[in-house]
């Protein structure tokens, strides 16, 4: 392959240079192409916010928004995403003031260890979004209603790619309902 | 500055539901775990596993991993350092050619990026010398064992009075074994280090729960001046008891860090990884007998218990522990016997002993009431003993029954027909059952706490304790003001680092118990040498104090757990929509994140109940289940209504505090009351974690 388009082969190693904005700030960087972009945000960027709990897609620790739909970034190679838009829990915090998800987790304890927090908060906003564009999940009974109501068994079920050990679901619900109810 | 009177527990931080000090930091992801500390040009490490469960490495080709770019070193037995200590043979990898289970570090590529460490390390040749191996774990084997005694310095067997007699003539009987299979304690935040050794000095930033005691086995295994062994864990993402004990993880980052000295290693286990080397909680076979009389007090208990260890290193779970104090009964006998198999070391999980001895105690305890014809809650009532019979000392307290009855009311236990598929609800049957919880007040030795006044209206309280998840910066910090008699905001409390003060680890629930106890000495200490106006500068430092009262009383906290199971007579699928838990676990230094620790401790139950086993395969040695996908833990809509309270419970024996260990209760007793639920609801009795749904489909 040579050199193309900012590809670099070195042995079998293939580097490529993407541009990501994170949290509001446009970064440069050059790629292994077989690195996720988990591991592009924690290793080469210095972002840590969004975790590696299973580098597998199993538990969700690692969830961003991907141009506004959360994903599970350890799934997505960064190559693939040269030129999006990421969100991450750090950068819902504007000027040191909380999004009101993240002072809901802190006052309903929605959280112990605090491993998947910043995945389960991602997680969250990219849920509520979900119900208000209306999309159904597998608890809502009419699949055509106009209007999704976020109760907690809705809250619960479209949560459930968000494990959590130490187990604050219990808290979790009620912080997010706190939320969606406004 | 308040007036409170230092040393003692009357100001108002302590039973103040304040929000968590690092939530700020943990909500936007910024406390920094141990991968996430900064260091300059790292390395990255990927370790080589055994293929084999017994036998010998025979060769090792590392020639097309070497040749690939990016790679530094291809670390095996053939160029590792050697260990100062070999003792332990869990923890002295890679200082010979023997395999002794499978999943064994037999070696680590290091690389420039985590992408070409594993790579290469899928391009190291390995082959075996393989001997047969023995990973079949049976109650009938020939060639169990009786341990010298059990984790935690039990003794493996008691016996009070003639059991099988009392037994043999006793009116009522039972009679039942309970099994509970391998789990494994998956935190969150994967098993990690961040090791830098630079000129003889290492620094280590470990996922652990125990910076000190950490410290103290890498100097030893390295043959190092624990002066220069610097251990650093500010925030854990979980543990419940995994990173408790040191694995060889940790000898394999150090390794590598000796190798390539001058470079920061990196090492992050996968996921899959957690399930090879780590620890896991033994499969138990329990088998109960229960002697009764026709007024429904046990004559007869006896609970022997047979369990897992590895050949390279004995575990000895307490499975029968809670049973030699749990009820009275006239006669009584437990003991503990192991099966040594070419496995990986059996460890801590939360509460290892008493979550799967309570499972089957609880269990079999449902079976006898209904035997005795007696409701579940007043069969335990009527057993209710008066000492411990273990140690015939008197409870520091005990409100066990102030627990059952607490819970029976916010419940709606009252009225409840024991009959068993009584109630349905279209194609579910609905049942409800109960279970007692017990959990020992453990005080752990080498806690230290200093704490010094900074002159600005701030005191430093310095301790080198780990919080793991359940609150430890929040409740110290808590506690440091009640004991200085000043508010929270004047506390600049510092742990998880070797350079404070020594701390025992953050195991057996005891952390409150013994670093809360050692900063009320502190503080008494700090009070008396330099009054209540004290300068910049002025400091005192003071250890756990010994405490006469456990001489003299058997303290443990109990609790009460009530649940509703309904199960799907089509499918089997067991759904549990509400738990109650009561708690008596004295004073509660924060009732918010208390509460947090009780439903996580219970949803944990719901797990062990339900979801978790992991499966192995006996003709490899290998757990086959192994990440999340198939490994089952509960998510957000498994759990549903958790009701959580504790009753008053002054308890002045314990510690300055007045507190009992929270982390861990939780999960004593409350698979049983699922567990019994299931029962009440289809008239299946499940002797056989976890509760799946091939299980109740016949």
């Amino acid at each position: 392959m040579g050199q193309h388009n900012g590809w670099l082969r070195k042995g079998r190693i293939v580097d490529a240079e993407i541009t990501l904005r994170v949290d509001g700030a446009e970064r440069r960087l050059t790629v292994d192409t077989r690195t996720t972009l988990l591991d592009a945000l924690r290793e080469r960027l210095g972002i840590t916010s969004p975790k590696k709990g299973c580098d597998h897609g199993q538990c969700g620790a690692c969830t961003l928004l991907l141009d506004g739909r959360r994903v599970n970034s350890c799934l997505a190679l960064a190559v693939a995403y040269d030129g999006s838009e990421i969100i991450t829990a750090e950068g819902l915090a504007e000027n040191g003031e909380l999004h009101p998800l993240q002072r809901a987790f802190v006052e309903h304890d929605g959280y112990q260890c605090g491993y998947c927090t910043p995945g389960q908060i991602v997680s969250a906003l990219g849920m509520l979004d979900e119900a208000e564009a209306g999309w159904p999940s597998h608890v809502t009974e009419d699949l055509n209603v106009e209007e999704i109501v976020l109760d907690d068994e809705e809250i619960r079920e479209r949560m459930s790619g968000n494990l959590c050990r130490c187990a604050a679901y219990a808290n979790i619900v009620p912080a997010i309902r706190e939320v969606s109810d406004r | 500055m308040s007036t409170t009177a230092p040393g003692s527990a009357t100001g108002t931080a302590i039973g103040a539901p304040l929000d968590r000090i690092d939530g700020p930091q943990k909500v936007t992801g910024t406390a920094p775990y141990a991968y996430e500390h900064h260091v300059d040009n790292p390395l990255y490490l990927y370790p080589l596993h055994s293929d084999i469960a017994r036998g010998r490495v025979a060769r090792i080709d590392a020639g097309e991993a070497e040749a690939l770019p990016g790679v530094i070193a291809v670390i095996s037995h053939h160029n590792a350092p050697t260990l100062a200590d070999t003792r332990d043979r869990e923890l002295a990898i890679l200082q010979s050619d023997e395999i002794s289970f499978r999943g064994q570090y037999i070696g680590a590529v290091v690389a420039e990026t985590f992408e070409v460490a594993r790579h290469a390390a899928n391009l190291v040749s390995i082959s075996y010398d393989e001997d047969r191996h023995d990973a079949t774990f049976t109650p009938d084997r020939d060639d169990l064992y009786t341990p010298e005694q059990l984790n935690a310095g039990f003794p493996t067997d008691t016996e009070e009075g003639d059991v099988d007699g009392a037994f043999s003539s006793a009116a009522v009987t039972m009679d039942e074994t309970y099994t509970t299979p391998v789990e494994h304690n998956n935190p969150m935040e994967p098993h990690t280090s961040v090791a830098v050794w630079e000129a003889g000095d290492l620094t280590l930033y470990e996922s652990t729960q125990g910076t000190h005691s950490v410290r103290r086995l890498v100097a030893k295994l390295f043959g190092l001046d624990r002066e220069r062994v610097r251990v650093v864990a500010l925030h854990v993402g979980g543990g419940f008891g995994s990173k408790g004990l040191p694995h060889a993880n940790t000898v394999l980052a150090v390794m590598a860090a000796q190798v390539v000295e001058g470079r920061p290693i990196k090492f992050a286990l996968t996921r899959q990884q957690m399930f090879s080397c780590v620890g896991y909680r033994t499969p138990t076979v329990q088998r109960i007998r229960l002697g009764a009389d026709e007024n429904g007090r046990l004559t007869a208990t006896s609970h022997d218990v047979v369990e897992q260890t590895a050949k390279i290193k004995e575990f000895a779970e307490q499975t029968a522990y809670a049973t030699r104090t749990m009820y009275a009964t006239e006669t009584r006998r437990t003991t503990h016997r192991l099966a040594a198999l070419d496995v990986s070391v059996p460890s801590w999980m939360r509460a290892p002993g008493e979550a799967p001895g309570m499972y089957a105690l609880e269990s079999a305890m449902d079976e006898m009431a209904i035997k005795c014809n007696l409701d579940p809650i007043e069969f335990r009532i009527r057993n209710e003993p008066e000492l411990d019979a273990e140690t015939g000392l008197p409870y520091s307290s005990r409100n066990l029954v102030a627990c059952l009855r607490e819970g029976a009311e916010r419940f709606g236990w009252e009225g409840r027909d024991p009959t068993p598929r009584a109630r349905q609800e279209g194609r579910w049957l609905v049942g409800t059952g109960v279970a007692s919880g017990i959990y020992p007040v453990f005080r752990l030795p080498g806690s230290k706490v200093r704490i010094s006044y900074r002159g600005d209206g701030r005191y430093a309280m310095e301790i080198g304790a780990v919080d793991i998840g359940t609150g430890a910066w929040t409740a110290l910090t808590q506690i440091a003001a009640d004991a200085l008699g000043v508010g929270v905001e004047s506390i600049n409390l510092s742990i998880g680092d070797t350079d404070l003060p020594s701390a025992s680890v953050a195991g057996g629930s005891s952390g409150i118990t013994v670093w809360g106890s050692a900063i009320f000495e502190a503080a008494r200490a700090f009070r008396e040498r330099h009054g209540d106006d004290p300068a910049a500068g002025d400091t005192a430092e003071a250890g756990t104090p010994d405490n006469p009262d456990t001489e003299n009383y058997s303290m443990h906290a109990f609790a009460a757990y009530f649940a509703e199971a309904r199960v799907n007579e089509d499918t089997g699928e067991v759904r549990v929509p509400r738990m109650t838990g009561v708690f008596a676990v004295g004073n509660v230094i924060n009732p918010k994140m208390a509460r947090s620790q009780f439903i996580g401790g219970m949803t944990m139950g719901l797990s062990m109940a339900l979801h978790e086993e992991s499966l192995v395969d006996p003709r490899f040695g290998h757990v086959v289940n192994h990440d999340f996908a198939e490994y089952h833990i509960p998510t957000n809509a498994d759990v549903g209504e958790m009701d959580v309270t504790w009753v008053d419970e002054d308890d002045p024996h314990v510690n300055p505090m007045g507190t009992k260990g929270i982390g861990e209760i939780g999960i004593c007793g409350s698979p049983a009351a699922i567990a019994n639920a299931v029962y009440h609801a289809t008239g299946i009795r499940v002797r056989d974690l976890p509760i799946t749904p091939d299980k109740l489909i016949h």
